[in-house]
């Protein structure tokens, strides 16, 4: 199938649902109810043949689940949510019944720190071996305890190369320079802003303290007249619209927009930026934790996560999937950045001290 | 009157009203209570919240950042209502007074936006408002249209047009909030000025008075209960509008609702969040009083 056209299909997954929050919640009520009701027939394994996944929007491949129920007999019910916090919200009184669940790097560590996931049991994951070993051992879950690499993203700028002097390559042009006055969008997410400051500062992004974050507080206001939009991560169709020229977003979202306008391109900035990573998980208190397993060694498939990637075309951890995928997302140098700039690429760990100091300083930058 | 005391149909009352009376105390008191009960808390760990009775969310809910944003919040939904009151009471109006073949039509046109959900008609609006969008290029097709006739009578052209920037800014945000309140406005109006008697103003105009006079001194004043429940059903919604700042807003158009949002969802502050909600409430419950005691003053003469 055509790359192109591919791409036109897809929309990014934090996108629309996540303005249709309250429909999100009423969509995976309306999934439980009809899923839990049912008895049903029981598998070798012990279980019957369920599965319950929540999902992020648009993040499965077209056929992945009727094949997968092809080939397990398992009937897989999948619903949506839209952010981190939906999620860790929905599970913090207890879980509604899921068995795998798809949170960001940091929600990784901060619900397997909350006690709120079960640990896998990587002989049941064999598949595991297509995954790039760089994904395997990382800081936010150690030897992949709790969970397993579906996708990663990289922050980075977004911009639309007719309308720029030269290339943004710096987080300067979008933190502290007046040059694209008015056409520069940045993130809504608090954490992610000062982090990146941080980046911009020279720091890690792990290692702010309450004394950077008012620092980087006053640059922010000293910016904010030059900034038109904190979007909700759809920056790219700030781009694609033409509403804004130069914006904060993820190398995904900016990949797809690419392929809709040949003007757009993307580069991570010298001084570094951010990783995120979308991971499986089997949340404790699972109902069918064995076909959750049997799910995640599923996905993890070469030919499986390569159908997925060709819905969803984001890049992917998978060494042997990637491999199967046309030249134009193989070695493109959006979707899969120069080493060396990744190499500037930190994850964010989760800290629960500094996360109301972020977004208290943030609503002041707002309000200032 | 031929209306029926419900003291004396106790029974036929409580059979009718119980379901209701259930459901509401089901499924609104008791969750408020427990969102009441979590701005007392304080979180404990990640998960746990535990009501210990501090007032500390309180207190930190009416430090000065946070009365601003109170404070902006209500100014943009007092406007909006301003605005909707200005131009929904000639629609009503209007509506009123058309023949009795017209009214149904114009009603539905009014209602015609409810039967799509918010989130799309706010699409819409971006879609008309952006920088590249329908309002900016017919701007610019006037502007085009105006500098070649200036041309044509061998004037200077024009300078090239620059777009306006309609989205991503306050001005956006109040259009926004007036696009989707207006219906709530237009409909009270409506039903008060529908029941107005219309003999009072026919002898007002006998009697000499202009239209704008009759309509400032017999209207307005008849149509009261009316505009005040307008203003109400208005002014409350638009308060707690938290999707049209966040959507059509720039980088200085959060409201109320967007800051409590945040606590339940990215800050995790459930405790805090709900202490401004309730903030909120108990602004909206000051407001239901005053009117409450306003009306009962006439009555008592």
């Amino acid at each position: 199938m055509d790359f192109n056209e591919l791409i036109k299909q897809t929309r990014g997954r934090r996108s629309l649902l996540q303005a249709l929050g309250v429909a999100a919640v009423g969509i995976s009520f309306g999934g439980l109810a009809a899923c839990s009701k049912q008895g049903g027939k029981t598998l070798a394994n012990g279980e019957e043949a369920k599965l319950n996944f929540y999902n992020w929007d648009t993040y499965i491949g077209e056929n992945t689940l009727d094949n997968f129920k092809e080939a397990t007999g398992v009937d897989v019910t999948m619903d949506l949510f839209d952010s981190n916090d939906v999620l860790f919200a929905k599970f913090k009184a207890g879980n509604p019944g899921y068995d795998v669940i798809v949170p960001s790097n940091d929600f990784v560590e901060r619900m397997s720190k909350a006690g709120m996931l079960l640990p896998l049991d990587h002989s049941l994951i064999p598949n595991k071996r297509n995954i790039d070993p760089a994904y395997i051992n990382v800081e936010y879950d150690l030897q992949r305890k709790f969970s397993m690499p579906y996708t990663w993203l990289a922050l980075g700028i977004g911009y639309r190369k007719s309308k720029v002097s030269a290339t943004p390559d710096s987080w300067k042009v979008l933190f502290d320079s007046p040059e694209y006055a008015g056409r520069i969008a940045w993130l809504s997410e608090a954490g992610d802003m000062f982090r990146l400051f941080g980046k911009y500062l020279g720091k890690s992004v792990n290692a702010l303290t309450p004394a950077d974050i008012a620092t980087i507080e006053k640059m922010m206001i000293k910016q904010k007249p030059n900034v038109k939009k904190f979007h909700e991560d759809d920056g790219q169709d700030l781009l694609l619209k033409g509403d804004c020229d130069v914006v904060l977003e993820y190398n995904g979202d900016i990949a797809q927009a690419m392929v809709e306008d040949k003007d757009i391109d993307f580069v991570i900035p010298k001084e570094g930026s951010q990783l995120n990573s979308d991971n499986l998980c089997i949340p404790k208190g699972a109902p069918h934790p064995k076909n959750a397993h049997a799910f995640i060694n599923y996905i993890l498939d070469a030919n499986v996560d390569k159908h997925i990637t060709e819905t969803i075309l984001y890049p992917t951890p998978n060494t042997a999937a990637r491999k199967l995928m046309p030249d134009s997302y193989q070695n493109n140098p959006v979707i899969f950045p120069p080493a060396e700039a990744l190499a500037k690429c930190e994850y964010a760990r989760f800290n629960p001290e500094l996360q109301p100091l972020y977004e208290e300083a943030f609503t002041r930058v707002r309000a200032a | 009157m031929a209306e029926q005391d419900w003291k004396a149909n106790r029974r036929a009352f409580a059979a009718v009203s119980l379901p209701t009376l259930f459901w509401i105390v089901l499924f609104f008191l008791v969750p408020m209570a427990i969102v009441w009960l979590y701005s007392f808390g304080e979180n404990r760990g990640l998960t746990e919240i535990e009501i210990s009775g501090t007032l500390s969310n309180y207190k930190r809910a009416t430090e000065w950042l946070y009365l601003t944003i109170f404070g902006k919040s209500f100014a943009v939904a007092a406007l909006v209502t301003l605005i909707c009151l200005i131009l929904g009471f000639p629609v009503a109006m209007a509506i009123t007074f058309a023949s009795e073949k017209w009214r149904p039509w114009l009603l539905l046109g009014i209602m015609l936006p409810f039967w799509t959900n918010l989130l799309i008609r706010t699409y819409a609006l971006m879609m008309l408002l952006g920088t590249q969008g329908f309002a900016n290029k017919g701007l610019g097709a006037l502007w085009e249209g105006t500098s070649w006739i200036k041309t044509l009578v061998g004037l200077q052209p024009l300078p090239t047009w620059e777009p306006v920037q309609l989205l991503f800014n306050n001005f956006a945000v109040v259009f926004g909030l007036v696009y989707v309140h207006l219906p709530f406005m237009v409909l009270p109006l409506y039903a008060a000025l529908d029941r107005l008697d219309r003999s009072l103003i026919e002898a007002s105009l006998d009697l000499g008075a202009g239209h704008f006079r009759t309509i400032m001194r017999i209207v307005i004043p008849l149509a009261a209960p009316g505009i005040i429940a307008g203003v109400m059903i208005t002014l409350i919604p638009a308060l707690g509008a938290y999707l049209t700042p966040d959507l059509m807003g720039g980088t200085d158009s959060q409201m109320i609702a967007n800051v409590i949002e945040r606590q339940f969802k990215k800050a995790n502050d459930w405790p805090f969040g709900a202490a401004l909600s309730f903030l909120l409430i108990y602004a909206m419950f000051a407001l239901i009083a005053i009117q409450s005691m306003r009306r009962k003053v006439p009555e008592a003469h």
